[in-house]
């Protein structure tokens, strides 16, 4: 039923990245408890691990109900997509938020469908208004925003990290945990291998300040220039999808619609045009400065700080001058 | 080997921002003269993963199908063009905005009507609603698996072997035919359409089919738009002087440390 007045109840896919819960979790715990005021349920949170520490987490930030698996972990999409599935039918939750990313974009649909419910994608922000759940959509390569009404439940969400503050913990909370077991017997498909890309150094979805670059570095080797400023500022180094594209760095480095969603203090674009499509995954960042030799560059629309100016004079003095300061 | 791909046509995704302006009474973007209407890229980059089976495996048959007003019949034109071999238009009326369980209901409607297929490729979403929703939606009405960003396809036998982008690295993913997968950028960029199959284009089957030849149930949109709109952007750059590169990073250091940034 949708649009009734009945209490509504939300699940959180979590996400458990080496180990630990990813921060798109604790997003989705406060978005979740949110709309769970709005819609009078409870809060339950699904995730495909069984350590203690996961579930005491998921429970301070918010969850009143932990879905745990106990077997074995797996990574398989048929064996989590009918887990989630199951436990949403037996537990009658009506909205069902994820993070934006592999994970989510992945699974959300498989689930919409079999579910039988609805589904928004790329999500913004979610609310529950007049008895629906409804998200506010990103759409058109950034360039516009959709509202969209979710009048079939389960309602199925997708949510952009960025979207809400983490959940505050509160270690006092309690929470019923529930073990369930994933059924290993419907996977279609066998994980051959998987490549993790080490993580040196900072990471971009954290980092307070990030340098990024574009086609405008003309090559690889100007992402070596764009790392000497990097190391002195405590940066991390992002790029564009063409850079990337171009082999002139690695696609984990992407910022945007498609690639990674970040919001440092500090956002520093180098010979980066400014389409909407990377706008999209950076646009939310407090202080932007752009660096292009294009003074009609968009990019300078979503500025705070531009220089006109190429990035081969301009980064070698920026090095120089930081190391004026700090001496 | 029969291979599907599914195509939509969609504004120009790189049009220039002052050329994209929506009607806020329809809720829909405005067509004006410059504003393209292209094929969406990753599904563009679909047709080239499966040409690229192709070209190992001539006796491929790969079918372009689309749901679309008359106009979409560019897409298909372009996709033979490239080298597809047939083309399927589900022709519905200019201005229908199908949700996504619609398009994915149509589409299997339109593939059990096409009968037999080893794959179906599909571009990892729509570079118009950007929801990719579609493709994994339609494996499900299909009943068979999906997997999706692939950035890397491979057909061993009856089997077939995806390398496909995760957060933070990628994985290989092996499954058997039927299957569905969705293809991203980082396969690689997607061929021009060349001269030779350019002239081919005209003589291969292309076939138009409406609601009527598929289901007659009623759709029953489950996702409704309730507004369209472009953010207002409210920041004021402010350029910094100088007239030396040496002045310039003077300037901006000193401001980015008097605001605590550095
Ligand atoms: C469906 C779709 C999805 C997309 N998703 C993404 C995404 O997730 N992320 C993303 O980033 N893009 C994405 N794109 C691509 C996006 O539309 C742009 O094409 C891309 O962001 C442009 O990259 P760029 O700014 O590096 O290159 P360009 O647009 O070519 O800009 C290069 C800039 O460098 C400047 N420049 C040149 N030389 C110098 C110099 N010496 N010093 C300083 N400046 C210089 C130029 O003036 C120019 O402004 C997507 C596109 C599509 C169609």
């Amino acid at each position: 039923m949708t649009g009734d007045t009945k209490s509504k109840s939300i699940l959180v896919i979590a996400e458990v990245v080496d180990k630990a819960l990813a921060p798109i979790t604790f997003e989705l715990l406060s978005l979740a408890s949110k709309l769970a005021e709005q819609s009078g349920g409870q809060v339950g949170a699904i995730v495909f691990d069984n350590q203690e520490t996961t579930r005491r987490a998921l429970i301070a930030a918010g969850a009143d109900h932990i879905f745990y698996q106990e077997n074995e972990s797996s990574v398989d999409a048929d064996v989590l997509t009918a887990a989630i599935v199951q436990t949403i039918a037996n537990n009658a939750f009506e909205a069902i938020l994820f993070g934006h990313n592999a994970f989510g974009s992945d699974l959300a649909p498989r689930v919409a469908f079999r579910s039988s419910g609805s589904i928004a994608t790329n999500c913004e922000s979610t609310s529950f208004e007049g008895g629906y759940f409804v998200g506010k959509r990103v759409c058109y390569g950034g360039k516009a925003r959709g509202i969209v009404r979710l009048r079939k439940n389960p309602a199925v969400i997708t949510v952009r990290s960025g979207s809400a503050a983490p959940a505050e913990q509160d270690s006092g909370r309690a929470g019923v945990e529930t073990p369930i077991k994933a059924d290993f017997s419907v996977a279609r498909s066998q994980l051959v291998d998987r490549q993790s890309e080490d993580l040196r150094g900072l990471r971009l979805e954290t980092a307070k300040i990030v340098i990024a670059g574009g086609r405008g570095l003309g090559g690889p080797e100007g992402f070596k220039v764009l790392e000497s400023v990097a190391q002195k500022l405590g940066a991390a180094v992002g790029a564009s999808r063409v850079a990337c594209d171009l082999g002139w760095c690695s696609p984990s480095m992407q910022i945007g619609l498609t690639g990674k969603t970040i919001i440092p203090d500090l956002y520093i674009a180098v010979g980066i045009s400014g389409a909407s499509q990377h706008m999209a995954g950076c646009a939310a960042a407090r202080t932007i400065v752009a660096i292009n030799t294009d003074p009609d560059a968009p990019i300078f629309m979503d500025a705070n700080i531009g220089i006109v100016g190429d990035y081969k004079e301009l980064l070698p003095k920026i090095v120089e001058e930081i190391g004026r300061l700090n001496s | 080997m029969h291979i599907v791909v599914c195509v939509k046509q969609v504004h120009d995704p790189e049009v220039a921002p002052a050329l994209f302006t929506i009607n806020e009474a329809t809720n829909a973007v405005v067509s004006v003269a410059g504003l393209a209407q292209v094929i969406s890229p990753y599904d563009e980059q679909a047709i080239e993963a499966a040409l690229r089976m192709k070209d190992k495996k001539p006796d491929t048959k790969i079918t372009v199908l689309t749901i679309g007003a008359a106009s979409a019949r560019e897409v298909l034109k372009h996709a033979l063009s490239m080298g597809a071999d047939e083309a399927i238009l589900v022709n519905i009326s200019a201005g229908v905005l199908l949700d996504s369980y619609a398009t994915a209901k149509f589409l299997h409607e339109a593939v059990n009507k096409i009968g037999s297929f080893d794959l179906i490729l599909a571009g990892r979403q729509s570079a118009d609603l950007d929801a990719g929703v579609v493709g994994n939606g339609l494996a499900e009405l299909l009943h068979i698996p999906a997997i999706t960003f692939a950035k890397r396809i491979e057909v061993v036998e009856s089997k077939v072997v995806v390398d496909r982008v995760v957060d933070n690295g990628s994985e290989k993913i092996e499954t058997t035919l039927p299957a569905l997968i969705t293809v991203s950028n980082e396969i690689g960029a997607a061929r021009k359409p060349n001269l030779r199959e350019t002239m081919r284009a005209s003589r291969k089957p292309t076939q138009s089919w409406t609601q009527a030849d598929l289901s007659k149930e009623p759709m029953e949109a489950t996702e409704e738009l309730i507004k369209l709109f472009i953010p207002k952007k409210e920041k004021h750059c402010e350029f910094l002087a100088g007239t030396s590169a040496a002045e310039q990073a003077s300037l901006l250091v000193r401001k980015l440390r008097d605001a605590r940034l550095i």
